[in-house]
């Protein structure tokens, strides 16, 4: 009797036929924001092995960091980073059973995009 | 149907042969960074664009050092977890096995590569 329901499980949707809506926006925007910030690891690691090598390579991979093209692409990062970890948290609300009506799941995603640029904001105005 | 109560059927583990200890250690490492992303950020944040020797100063006190050198354990083996989620989704066979190979050397190579110099600044 345990195996009642396998193969009647519901599908995922088919990303082609399916209508654009906050909740799938929201995910695959998770997904993307994680993989591009291997990008911003990538230059975090490089100025780290920059500022282990010596002063000369430090200011070279510092000035490329902190010029217009740098200080886009880390605010971007930030951005992306607060966006994943607020995404985050919603996986981790939805884990314990919570939130997951839709009216729920899009007040949550409105609280991810809104709550994004707020930290981003902030982080830049702190930092 | 297959004779085979629930219990049976989660004895080997499911088809991973790992159980839901992938999904765990994600959960884990994230909840992790919720508190490691904070500090990273606002230790690493003031950094940038400073002179070569107050970074190395700064990235030689325990705070800054520590919040790096977690940001890098826990934060690429977070992404050598997630990576490889995106990967079985979107490739197949092989190609599958080979792009799992090379994003947790290229996860693991970035840690260590970050480590390493900041023991050096460290140390």
């Amino acid at each position: 009797m345990a195996d009642v329901n396998r193969g009647n499980r519901p599908l995922s949707p088919h990303i082609q036929i399916y209508r654009p809506q906050l909740n799938s926006m929201t995910s695959i925007l998770n997904r993307i924001t994680g993989i591009a910030m291997l990008g911003s690891a990538l230059l975090v690691v490089w100025w780290l092995v920059a500022a282990a090598t010596g002063p000369e390579y430090f200011a070279t991979v510092d000035w490329l960091m902190t010029s217009f093209i740098g200080d886009l692409i880390m605010t971007l990062s930030v951005l992306a980073l607060w966006y994943h970890t607020l995404g985050g948290v919603r996986h981790l609300v939805w884990d314990m059973g919570l939130g997951l009506e839709t009216d729920d799941s899009d007040k949550m995603g409105w609280g991810i995009i809104i709550g994004s640029f707020a930290l981003t904001f902030l982080t830049i105005i702190a930092i | 149907m297959a004779l085979m109560t629930d219990r049976k059927r989660v004895i080997g583990l499911g088809s991973a042969k790992s159980g839901t200890d992938h999904f765990w250690k994600t959960t884990v490492t994230s909840v992790a960074l919720l508190v490691i992303v904070p500090m990273f950020l606002f230790s690493f944040g003031p950094l940038l664009g400073e002179p070569h020797e107050d970074v190395v100063a700064a990235l030689g006190r325990p705070f800054p050092a520590v919040s790096a050198a977690l940001m890098l354990i826990v934060g690429f083996y977070h992404f050598r977890l997630g990576i490889q989620v995106v990967i079985e989704d979107y490739v197949q066979g092989l190609a599958r096995k080979i792009a799992i190979i090379v994003m947790a050397c290229l996860s693991y190579g970035l840690m260590a590569l970050g480590l390493v110099s900041l023991a050096q600044i460290a140390l």
